[in-house]
């Protein structure tokens, strides 16, 4: 909790030979049994243990997973299914990969979710929210491109889709996506470059950038359902009151959270590692072919909200470059949230009711735009309206109303949160715990 | 075949709530490459080893000399399928391959694209691509259509390269369009067998649901082993997740 | 924050303690996948398959190679003179009745050490650092031994071994060159990888 390193007090002659030249104990428990963390954490705090957890399983499975595959255009398609099929046990670990791929995603959402919930990101944690969002940024970069590498067909047209919106960028765009991909396709150099960045770079990064998340949570300690900061009343001993330190009580909580979550994910790696095609597509089962574009293209499912901004914001003077900006401004703004928010209560559950309406609209408007991204509400229009309706304009209308409240709970937001808020009294200390 | 203990009771639950969840998540999800309307349900399991036992006789007596399954090993098919080597090789090994090595067509590529127009893909994948109903759905949807370069059509996929590989089984097919409608002008209402073949409906359902079983095997035989440990992976962790609740429970004890 | 008073500290430890060797006995198995992706993919043993030889071309006093795994397998039709210079080498090697059991299977510890003695088969990898030995088949003096009666000389050290794959005494290999697992189809084939008896896996 920010409070200097505490000598941790032992008799082993080889921990103290130890701390004396790198004090390594006091500094993990200083991270455990010395960091005192609300004690009305709920659900939503599994989350960041759970994407840590996933995170772990990646860096293994991974590792194991470049010991056989060929990250070339030739041989990359072969390799997989190599792993697939000959190398022992290889599709289990296959599975954990792609299947943590997904599950990421789920716990990073929950997780950010639950930091908009609870006003996470307020002062002053906004150092905490940005190097989140950071690690979003990564992961996202990190998803694409391992998407990529099995060269299916669905990871060559991903590939060549997610890389031509840097073209429409003005004057340098065409050059730009040539740079990317070393040729003119995504070829041999695209996904030798690829498997570089995706198993060493963003790897790199993601873990200095997850050091650095937790050295500032930690430095200013976690926010709580109830958005109290639980540092303003200690007890005699100098602790705070409403905290408990992390070790052993949380570490116990996240075990049993990790047992769930891996009974879920287990579920999905024996019994539905495709997840219906969610979390690995029909499509990417045919080999990358340049000729060919599948029927359905489309983004994995963690991007498709993303997607369906890009896609709902039309061209206008000549240029697709508006889609693409509202794209990356979707996911820009939510790493200016802890200004766009004025408001002095953090957390919802003493926030006007406006917030809570335009939170709860925020959410659902995610799901839709994903829903859209998808392609589903495309299918389903003609499912529930008959085929004699102009599908495509009821999704655009549809997809363009759910970008707007997307942009709007920003707008929203920032004149709220100035001015009309009415919010309840927060109590001094927190209130419910398990 | 072996009397219901808790844990294949387990699994089969476990499978038809997978199956249904999957089942839900392809209604709404990312489909599947369907031309052609609505498929009928292939209804394969790979519990029925028979069956893909007899699918892949019928696969490597019809299908083999066009298609390859690059990725499967006649070796792979003998251990999952439960067949001898003999058996393999006598039966399933028509190219001289070695048991080892994976179940490649003999057709040179080149001379396929010129008979077919072509080349007839690799069949490894095709289960995960299109999924387990097409496939039955399409052998069972071809149809005699001079205009074609082959002479045969196929409801499915319209204007597909193949022949119907299996017309001596099913005998032939030919489409019944709707009154009024002229030959090649679409809106076929159902196809009829004109000529029939050695089989009836019955059994060459039956013949294709083999074939169909073989190939969803064929896209991933490791789901044999998958769905089969899959449910003591998660008996292990539903004790390690109580002894954790427990655990839990007892140190938060502590926190008034 | 522990209030000591009403805290049961066995019934913790216990559940700290059954916790831990339960997980820890998950991890140790979930290692065991990671572990066993290591061995030989299906691929690599379709490679290593067992290799049928035809014996029928070769004439006594001849050797013709076979790729076995990757390794040079050896078969020699030995001539009878060979053969019976075989006990007089006894004296100067230094297994000479085959004593190392990881060097040949039990069929194959006699004299000959073969399981028909003018057939030889052998993986010429010299026991001291893994090159291929010369094949020198002829009785006579050789210009690094002038009582040769005929056997595998290695180049690279100059371990010498006799006509049964023996190796010599005061020499830097230290074990006669192995005898992999194989046996007579018929007359003329050998399967090489698979013991007599065995059905091929």
């Amino acid at each position: 909790m920010g409070a200097p390193m505490t000598r941790i007090q032992t008799n082993s002659r080889v921990i103290n030979w130890i701390e004396d030249r790198l004090p390594i104990f006091s500094f993990l428990n200083a991270h455990t049994g010395g960091y005192y963390a609300p004690k009305n954490f709920n659900l939503w705090y599994y989350f960041g243990s759970l994407a840590l957890l996933v995170l772990v399983n990646q860096i293994l499975t991974g590792i194991f997973l470049t010991m056989n595959y060929k990250p070339s255009a030739a041989e990359a398609f072969a390799s997989v299914e190599y792993i697939m099929r000959d190398v022992e046990w290889g599709w289990l670990i296959r599975y954990m990969h792609s299947t943590g791929a997904s599950l990421f995603f789920v716990v990073v959402y929950l997780h950010m979710f639950r930091g908009m919930m609870y006003g996470s990101y307020k002062k002053p944690r906004e150092l905490v929210w940005i190097l989140g969002m950071l690690i979003f940024l990564a992961l996202m970069a990190e998803a694409f491109m391992g998407y990529v590498l099995p060269w299916g067909n669905m990871s060559f047209w991903g590939a060549k889709v997610i890389i031509s919106l840097f073209g429409t960028i003005p004057w340098i765009g065409e050059s730009l996506v040539e740079w990317i991909m070393g040729d003119y396709l995504p070829a041999d150099a695209t996904l030798n470059r690829f498997f570089a960045l995706h198993v060493i770079a963003l790897p790199l990064v993601l873990l200095f950038l997850v050091v650095l998340h937790l050295a500032a949570l930690h430095e200013v300690g976690s926010n709580n359902p109830d958005g109290v900061e639980i540092k303003a009343k200690k007890g005699a001993d100098g602790k705070p009151l409403d905290g408990i330190p992390f070790h052993p009580y949380y570490t116990v909580k996240d075990i049993f959270g990790t047992g769930f979550f891996l009974m879920i994910a287990a579920f999905i790696i024996f019994y539905a590692p495709t997840f219906g095609g969610w979390f690995l597509e029909h499509d990417n089962y045919i080999p990358a072919n340049n000729l060919a574009t599948p029927s359905h293209i489309k983004p994995v499912w963690y991007f498709t909200p993303f997607y369906a901004i890009l896609r709902m914001v039309p061209s206008l003077f000549g240029t697709a470059i508006w889609g693409v900006l509202a794209m990356f401004g979707s996911i820009a703004l939510l790493f200016f949230l802890p200004w766009i928010d004025a408001g002095k209560v953090k957390s919802v559950r003493y926030r006007g009711l406006g917030y809570k309406i335009a939170l709860g609209l925020f959410a659902v408007s995610f799901i839709m735009l994903a829903a859209v991204g998808a392609g589903v509400v495309g299918e389903l229009i003609p499912e529930w309206f008959g085929t004699h309706v102009d599908a495509t304009a009821i999704e655009n209308l549809f997809g363009r109303f759910w970008t707007i409240i997307y942009f709007g709970f920003f707008v929203f937001l920032w004149f709220y949160s100035r001015g009309m808020e009415k919010t309840k009294p927060v109590p001094e200390r927190v209130t419910t715990h398990d | 075949m072996t009397k219901p203990t808790i844990v294949s009771v387990g699994k089969t639950m476990l499978m038809k709530f997978a199956i249904a969840l999957t089942m839900g998540l392809a209604v709404l999800g990312p489909v599947q490459a369907s031309e052609g309307g609505a498929l009928q349900s292939a209804n394969v399991s790979l519990d029925d080893v028979a069956s893909m036992q007899r699918g892949a006789k019928l696969y490597f007596n019809y299908c083999s000399g066009c298609h390859s399954l690059q990725y499967l090993r006649y070796s792979r098919i003998a251990e999952d399928l439960k067949l001898d080597r003999k058996d393999v090789e006598a039966n399933l090994i028509f190219t001289g391959a070695k048991f080892g090595e994976p179940a490649l067509s003999h057709m040179p590529a080149d001379d396929a694209t010129k008979w077919f127009g072509k080349a007839p893909p690799d069949l490894s994948l095709e289960a995960r691509s299109k999924g387990a109903d097409w496939i039955y759905s399409y052998l069972k949807s071809f149809y005699i259509d001079p205009s074609r370069p082959l002479g045969w059509n196929n409801t499915v996929f319209e204007n597909a390269s193949m022949p119907n590989a299996l017309w001596e089984l099913q005998g032939l097919q030919t489409a019944v369009r709707k009154a009024g409608v002229k030959e090649g002008e679409g809106a076929i209402e159902r196809l009829e067998v004109s000529t029939p073949g050695r089989q009836d409906a019955a059994a060459f359902d039956r013949t294709v649901r083999d074939i169909t079983a073989f190939l969803e095997y064929a896209a991933e035989p490791a789901a044999l082993k998958r769905e089969s440990m899959g449910v003591w992976v998660l008996l292990y962790l539903a004790l390690f997740t109580l002894l954790a609740y427990f655990l839990k429970h007892e140190f938060w004890k502590d926190v008034h | 924050m522990a209030n000591d008073a009403v805290v049961d500290k066995g019934r913790r430890r216990f559940l700290t303690a059954t916790t831990a060797v339960v997980g820890g006995a998950g991890a140790a198995v979930a290692a065991v996948p990671f572990i066993k992706s290591w061995e030989p993919s299906a691929k690599a043993k379709s490679a290593g398959a067992p290799v049928l030889a035809d014996i029928s071309k070769i004439e006594a006093g001849q050797k013709v190679t076979f790729a076995w795994r990757g390794l040079p397998v050896f078969v020699v039709n030995r001539t009878k003179a060979q053969l019976d210079a075989l006990p007089g080498e006894d004296t100067h090697l230094r297994d000479p009745k085959s004593d190392n059991t990881a060097q040949q299977p039990e069929y194959a510890k006699n004299e000959w050490r073969s399981i028909k003695p003018e057939w030889l088969v052998m993986v010429a990898i010299c026991t001291h650092l893994g090159c291929v030995p010369d094949f020198y088949p002829e009785i006579k003096p050789e210009p690094f031994d002038p009582n040769w009666k005929g056997g595998f000389y290695c180049p690279c050290h100059k371990s010498r071994y006799d006509i049964a794959g023996r190796v010599f005494d005061g020499v830097p290999a230290p074990a006669n060159m192995p005898i992999p697992p194989y046996h007579f189809v018929d007359d003329t084939h050998i399967l090489i990888g698979v013991d007599p008896g065995k059905e091929v896996a």
